[in-house]
């Protein structure tokens, strides 16, 4: 802009003042329910904290009346699991077809983009009818992890794309002119450069699986997934140890952002010593 | 062995080709014939052709109301995601100056969206609620004297959390499109004598359209397929298309929930066809 490094215009301080509002409407109200999460034995749903406590997280794992939390968190973990692994395999495959012309490429793209789009307890609702209907009991790992898929993907398939738009082709050309085969290329070349993007879709995998209700409602079976149990809590129970289970999964959602920004960073890390490296030898 | 181009090609889209013709095609075609059967409370669905479902929804008012509510929610809501994330996308790529800080600061908007919807929702309980910090420090202040009921369990706390929940969706396109504006050419209109809201005019928003569309397109899909929301957070006194599908599907009246899913499938494929062509979305994707 014509004044980069000039006095900030008036514009800059009301701009700044509405984005810090807005930064404050996005987190403030999960602060105060992680705040609440620490409530007193004695507290309720509202401030005042009546003292600290991890009061609600014990009852929260402790007694019958909660349902059955860890049940549902041991089936959600391993089924985002396996989500991000097949999001992130399958999505890089189609990413690599699609860089080159082939028939229905357009059909298959907007059948992804369809998946985006439609409304997830639509698709809940075929899915189950699927299985009823050729007697197939619903599962989480079965029907549900199909489902989660239909969201996963196109993510994985869209984040592909920008990735593959900035891709150089030249490194690859390089490759095969040294006698690299398509394997060794795809393994030595091709993936260690998209690496941080296959990090992005493989935590786009994760955590829209681990937080989906929707595709999930019609499609477990008999025994849910955290969403679906949280969602059952947000009706039955009125007490601090809903914010509790909140703070708790929401821990893990930021543990698992934690780990991906680590890991793209540590990529990007070994890449530059190397480069230096390079350089010097 | 070597094998051609496309056929290379062929293999890699496979999976993720047979995952959507299983879950999505299937699915949806099942959605579709379910919604032409007949069906009673004891034996559930009769695969026998009717149109009855269907006649029903369009004879009954209540389909009428439940898509005038829902179709004024996405209204509103997308007119206020889109004026939040428009500002907050053109404060990050044109006032922010050092790049690292705009990113750090675009990475701070999208975290909540990696967290749990549901629990997001419930947070506004605590401050909303009767006896919620909103209250207390309406009270507290002298405002009023008696708590204000409808900030909860209200149209208004629904459209609440909807904008905290799908403004996101506004600001990541809106944001995408702003960051590839040419620089040079707002220098150029700048040098040329173009005012502040001249350029917003001629340069921001003409090469923002893409961003705005795709924006539009997540919040108003979002809004016409939920139902969470509209059920928690109006305290069950709103229904939506969506959460009337859900008390069908509860009683196990599949093919009425399936006929309703059809119809709505229809709208929301026209709304998104609407927008597309006022933007060609795909064409910008793809360069």
């Amino acid at each position: 802009m014509g004044h980069q490094y000039g006095r900030r215009p008036w514009t800059f301080y009301v701009l700044a003042a509405f984005f810090t509002l807005f930064v404050l409407f996005l987190y403030g109200p999960m602060l105060v329910v992680y705040t609440l999460s620490f409530q007193g034995p004695t507290g309720g749903l509202v401030f005042p904290l009546r003292g600290m406590s991890l009061h609600w997280f014990a009852a929260l794992f402790g007694q019958a009346r909660t349902g059955d939390v860890w049940g549902s968190f041991a089936r959600s973990l391993p089924l985002a699991l396996m989500v991000l692994t097949v999001t992130v395999i399958f999505s890089v495959m189609a990413g690599l077809a699609f860089r080159r012309r082939f028939a229905g490429a357009t059909a298959i793209f907007y059948m992804a983009i369809a998946s985006l789009i439609i409304p997830g307890l639509v698709l809940s609702i075929g899915i189950g009818l699927m299985f009823q209907f050729t007697g197939v009991p619903p599962r989480w790992y079965s029907s549900a992890f199909g489902g989660h898929l239909t969201w996963t993907l196109p993510f994985g398939l869209l984040i592909m794309f920008a990735v593959f738009s900035r891709f150089n082709r030249a490194y690859e050309e390089a490759a095969r002119d040294l006698g690299a085969g398509s394997w060794q290329t795809l393994r030595h070349v091709t993936l260690p450069i998209v690496a941080v993007g296959l990090i992005a879709v493989a935590l786009f995998g994760f955590t829209l699986s681990y937080d989906e209700f929707p595709r999930s409602w019609q499609t477990v079976g008999p025994y849910n997934t955290l969403p679906l149990e949280i969602w059952g809590m947000t009706t039955n129970i009125t007490s601090p140890a809903l914010y509790a289970l909140g703070t708790v999964t929401t821990a893990v959602s930021f543990a698992a952002i934690a780990i991906a920004l680590t890991a793209m960073a540590m990529i990007q890390r070994r890449r530059s010593r190397r480069a230096l490296g390079a350089g010097r030898g | 062995m070597k094998l051609a181009p496309t056929a290379a090609s062929y293999l890699e889209v496979a999976p993720l080709t047979l995952v959507l013709t299983v879950f999505l095609v299937i699915p949806l075609a099942m959605v579709v014939t379910v919604s032409f059967f007949e069906y009673d409370m004891i034996s559930g669905v009769i695969p026998v052709f009717t149109l009855d479902n269907y006649s029903y929804l369009f004879g009954s008012r209540l389909t009428l109301d439940l898509y005038a509510g829902t179709l004024k929610f996405a209204a509103i809501v997308w007119a206020i995601t889109l004026f939040v994330g428009f500002t907050v996308a053109y404060f990050l790529v044109f006032h922010v100056r050092s790049l690292i800080v705009a990113i750090g600061l675009f990475l701070l908007c999208t975290v909540p969206f990696w967290t749990s919807n549901i629990i997001r929702m419930i947070s506004w309980v605590p401050l909303l609620g009767k006896y919620g910090l909103f209250n207390q420090a309406l009270m507290g202040a002298g405002i009023t004297a008696e708590p204000v009921e409808w900030l909860l369990f209200s149209d208004f706390a629904v459209v609440v959390a909807y904008v905290h929940l799908f403004t996101l969706f506004m600001i990541v396109p809106i944001f995408n499109s702003m960051a590839r504006i040419d620089r040079s050419l707002i220098e150029a209109a700048v040098d040329a004598g173009a005012g502040r809201w001249q350029i917003m005019r001629e340069i921001v928003i003409p090469l923002s359209k893409t961003g705005i569309a795709l924006g539009s397109i997540f919040v108003i899909t979002l809004v016409m397929g939920d139902f969470f929301v509209v059920k928690v957070m109006s305290g069950g006194r709103t229904a939506s298309v969506v959460s009337a599908m859900f008390e069908d599907i509860r009683l196990l009246l599949y093919p009425p929930a399936a006929a309703s899913a059809v119809i709505l499938l229809i709208i929301v494929v026209l709304m998104v066809a609407a927008i597309l062509r006022i933007v060609d979305v795909r064409r910008e994707l793809a360069g």
